[in-house]
């Protein structure tokens, strides 16, 4: 007999690659349905005004025209979404000081457009073609009003206020402290501030947002399909606001193109496509296109963090106060999670005593800035790694030094860090080895000593090298809950269903891995369905670097409910007490006798309800079994990234000359798709650091309106890249495991801001603020005379 | 001047006519008319490379022409590679080098790929990177995908040395 042991920690390559390399994956833009209509939003062009009227007359003579309709015609009708959409435990509560007043959204603006691309009506048609031509002649009657730009005139008093019904433009403030930063701060003998700017920029899945919606009428019934992270949510959404039983919604996020939060909540299109399917009784399909993903799909960072480090002479951090502002734009649909995401995350790897940290929300005349991932952890790394390297240079100790005096060492874990998780759980870093991590990133880059000299070398020839490191840890896994649902099938196979959503992760290879390893089968005997509402009552979606701690532990758990009642009724058909059996290879067998067996197939036939079943007494017929999964708390991963790069004075250009990962995400259950989750993060933060941006002008307009002005890294942007696992397993849950679909995005653009201000110390340069521009590099080089003249010209 | 005008093409290998107003996409066309869904469309203006096909044996943007242009032509999508119980050497690669993770662009990787290596004698890696930059991933980081164009190319005996 085979013996299967442990496809847990097996590189297999993906179940779902077959259907996406032959084009016959299916994305929500590929559905197509009989009788169905296509819809086009009508999208503010302007960033602030007063919604006087809006004129259809026009509209409703296109051809192909079958409805539209503005923000009043469904404003008593399709209510808003709750501004906030994720909830707080009183945990959390009780050790901040906060108040989050969040406005809620209109599903379609109709007192007040907010933003340039916020919807103020829908046009529907015949096909997407005719909706747009319709849609192009809908003429709103708008009073402008004056756009507040930023936050600095945003908290100025006379500004004007984006939300009446808040009375400010702070939508939210949360501070917590331990220790006692200010004291510490005075006691200290070095103490520096600066103000840090963690730039706008945004997920950019490249398949864009898309929703299908059908209406059955005999079952008074919606289905809907989303490309989504959280099917749950919009479940939970639709039916709330459109009066429905969340059992006759069904939610389906089919094959969906990359998500990285942008897709980690629910928009309005989300709720007024079905509810149009409803009105019309016909199916109706919207897909976002590019420009309405860059002006509407959610924006993400803009923080600017007032942070002031206190140090002594040997370089031990003694306090941290930090004092942040997130741009918020016009809502904040989870916005108040990543201003507690970086309360929490900012003291990093390091053993710090005093600390304050306070996080204001201002709404302002720009889209709506929401969790991408990383969600508040790059923004306050990049603060936290960029104040400990001015610290370190200012007192002339290598700042990679200075890491390593102020790091947690292992010994010391499991920490208390003497801060409440924003699951309210008293934060403790469970398991890892920060100052190895630091070590052999560095090692990997030929070490500290020969860096410093070739650098030198360099400097003597005219060439600029620099070091950067970043460091983090990043709570992972975190709750409520996950749900998963496992039940045997009459052919003896194992069907998996999880609330976690896929998007590119390959969890439908991973749970596999995960429950053939629990039931002991060939995993071509598991098959798993992700992201549909119909196949778990209760799930919350891929979202936080959760989806393989939260379902995966809900995998075994709901798996050991089965299995149970499998032994049990195995133990009947063979007549031999359970303590004598086990799975194994899809059956359940007698300890040492390899002939003596059932197969699950069999035991299914056994277990059915009816005449002639094999269960025991007692035992209620049905092998299925539904688990969620409620984590005790977050599990820690953590990295330290680094880079060298080179500097050309003449151009700015800057030239990553290599970029080391070292990741501790626990258990890898697939260390190749690990790795792939890991890069593809690394080179979003890459792109973060040097590319990517959105900008707006004075008057409130976005300024990027197609990927040829949003810079996406292409494959001649992307350095050479290691990528080490440590790989200390969590205690933490059944599989020791950890997130790890976030971190690769968190440090990078610390790592390269801190390797370019490391490049550039023989002119005592900074780079506090990201991306970093070449124009920038290129001035630091001209006023210190450095650039040729055909670099100055 | 909009009124659909008849289109007929040989696309994977087989002769498909439809009616398209002028002003249709291609994209649109394969996708919608044809009902041809692995052909993706990512930004609508030529930059993502989602969209990407081979036309007279050559890749080409599908968002950036229209239906009628394409009239005559001959045309390959992802779907035309290989037999869904089979697959292409390069498809292989994909799945075995773990080049794809949401999928969205792959259509327009494995197109930019085949159009790169059959129409060089000789690739570099260098090579191979910038011109597999005609196509953003938002997903792998290019790591897997670098990697099995570069076996593609090695397969065909086309794999030249680094220069330096």
């Amino acid at each position: 007999m085979r013996e299967i042991t442990g496809y847990v920690g097996k590189p297999l390559l993906r179940r779902e690659d077959r259907r996406l390399l032959h084009g016959e994956g299916q994305f929500v833009g590929d559905i197509v349905l009989p009788k169905m209509v296509h819809c086009a939003f009508v999208r503010s062009q302007v960033p602030h005004a007063r919604i006087k009227g809006v004129d259809f007359a026009a509209a409703r003579r296109a051809p192909g025209f079958v409805t539209a309709l503005s923000g009043r015609d469904i404003r008593n009708v399709v209510t808003p979404i709750a501004g906030m959409q994720v909830s707080i435990p009183k945990g959390w509560r009780d050790r901040f000081h906060y108040h989050i007043d969040v406005p809620a959204q209109q599903i379609l603006a109709d007192d007040k457009v907010n933003y340039v691309g916020e919807a103020y009506a829908v046009v529907v048609a015949e096909d997407r073609y005719k909706a747009e031509d319709a849609a192009e002649l809908v003429e709103p009657d708008f009073e402008v009003l004056e756009p507040v730009v930023d936050v600095d005139r945003a908290l100025k008093p006379g500004s004007p206020v984006l939300h009446a019904e808040v009375g400010s433009n702070v939508i939210s403030v949360m501070s917590t402290k331990k220790g006692d930063g200010a004291a510490a701060l005075a006691r200290a003998k070095h103490r520096i501030k600066r103000r840090y700017y963690h730039h706008r920029y945004a997920a950019m899945p490249m398949e864009c947002r898309a929703v299908v919606a059908d209406y059955d009428i005999r079952t008074d019934s919606l289905t809907v399909w989303s490309s989504t992270q959280v099917v749950h949510w919009i479940r939970k959404e639709i039916g709330s606001i459109l009066g429905m039983p969340e059992e006759r919604v069904r939610v389906i996020a089919p094959d969906v193109g990359g998500g990285f939060g942008g897709k980690g909540h629910v928009y309005p299109e989300d709720v007024l496509v079905p509810y149009l399917a409803r009105t019309l009784r016909r199916p109706i399909k919207y897909v976002e296109d590019r420009f309405e993903h860059l002006v509407n799909s959610a924006h993400a960072r803009d923080n600017f963090h007032d942070l002031e480090i206190g140090f002594d002479d040997d370089g031990k951090i003694v306090c941290i106060v930090d004092d942040f502002v997130i741009d918020s734009g016009a809502y904040s649909p989870v916005g108040a999670t990543c201003a507690a995401n970086s309360i929490a995350h900012l003291l990093g790897p390091y053993d710090i005593q005093n600390y304050e940290a306070k996080g204001t929300l201002v709404a302002t005349n720009k889209t709506s800035n929401a969790p991408y991932r990383g969600a508040g952890r790059p923004e306050a790394a990049f603060a936290m790694e960029r104040a400990i390297d001015i610290a370190a240079n200012s007192i002339g100790l290598d700042p990679i030094l200075m890491r390593l005096r102020n790091m947690v060492p292992p010994e010391r874990l499991p920490f208390s860090v003497g801060l409440p998780y924003r699951d309210g759980v008293p934060i403790t870093y469970d398991s890892g080895d920060y100052p190895q991590a630091l070590r052999r990133a560095v090692e990997e880059l030929g070490g500290l000593e020969n860096f410093r000299r070739r650098q030198a070398e360099g400097l003597a020839a005219g060439r600029y090298l620099g070091i950067g490191v970043g460091c983090y840890v990043e709570g992972t896994g975190v709750g409520p809950f996950e749900g998963a649902s496992v039940r045997l099938d009459p052919s003896g196979k194992i069907m998996v269903a999880v609330g976690a959503n896929n998007h590119g992760q390959g969890h439908e290879t991973v749970f596999a891995q995960v429950a053939a390893d629990v039931w002991n089968v060939p995993i071509d005997q598991v098959v798993v369905t992700t992201a549909d509402t119909a196949a778990v009552p209760m799930g919350y979606g891929t979202i936080a670097s959760r989806s393989t701690v939260t379902a995966g532990s809900a995998v075994v758990h709901a798996s050991a409910k089965v299995k149970d009642k499998v032994l049990a009724i195995a133990a009947n058909m063979l007549e031999t007490p359970t303590a004598d059996l086990e799975f194994r290879d899809g059956a359940v067998g007698v300890k040492g006798v390899p002939d003596l067996k059932v197969t699950l197939k069999e035991i299914w036939w056994a277990s059915r309800p009816g005449w002639d079943h094999k269960r025991p007494p007692d035992m209620e017929a049905g092998l299925e079994a539904n688990h969620y999964y409620e984590p005790p708390t977050v599990t820690w991963s953590y990295a330290t990234n680094a880079a060298i790069v080179e500097l050309d004075p003449d151009t700015g250009r800057v030239t990553v000359e290599k970029f080391v990962a070292v990741h501790d995400a626990g258990i890898l259950v697939n260390p190749l798709l690990a790795d792939g989750q890991v890069r593809g993060g690394l080179v979003q933060g890459i792109g973060a650091a040097l590319y990517e941006e959105i900008a707006y002008d004075e008057n409130g307009q976005i300024l990027m309106g197609t990927l040829a002005d949003y810079l996406l890294p292409t494959a001649d942007d992307t350095p050479p890249i290691t990528v080490i696992h440590q790989e200390i397993p969590s205690p933490s849950n059944p599989l020791g495991v950890k997130g790890l679909g976030e971190g690769g995005a968190i440090a990078p653009p610390c790592a390269i801001t801190n390797a370019v201000s490391d490049a550039l110390r023989p002119f005592k340069a900074e780079f506090n603020a990201t991306p970093v521009r070449w124009e920038q590099v290129r001035k630091v080089f001209a006023e210190a005379g450095v650039s040729t003249p055909r670099g100055r010209g | 001047m909009t009124a659909p005008r008849k289109i007929t093409l040989t696309i994977n290998g087989t002769v498909r006519s439809a009616e398209a107003e002028p002003r249709m996409l291609l994209a649109d066309f394969i996708r919608e008319t044809l009902g041809l869904t692995g052909t993706h469309v990512g930004c609508e203006h030529g930059v993502c490379g989602a969209c990407t096909i081979i036309v007279n044996g050559e890749a080409q943007r599908s968002c950036l022409a229209f239906a009628v242009q394409a009239d005559g032509a001959t045309i390959t999508t992802i779907e035309g590679l290989a037999a869904s119980d089979r697959m292409h050497p390069l498809q292989k690669l994909f799945h075995e080098c773990h080049a794809l993770q949401c999928g969205f662009c792959t259509p327009g990787m494995l197109a930019a790929a085949l159009d790169l290596v059959g129409s060089h004698d000789r690739l570099t890696t260098e090579e191979i990177r910038t011109g597999m930059s005609a196509v953003i991933c938002r997903c792998t980081g290019y790591d897997g995908i670098m990697r099995a164009v570069t076996a593609y190319a090695d397969q065909l005996g086309k794999l030249a040395p680094a220069k330096g």
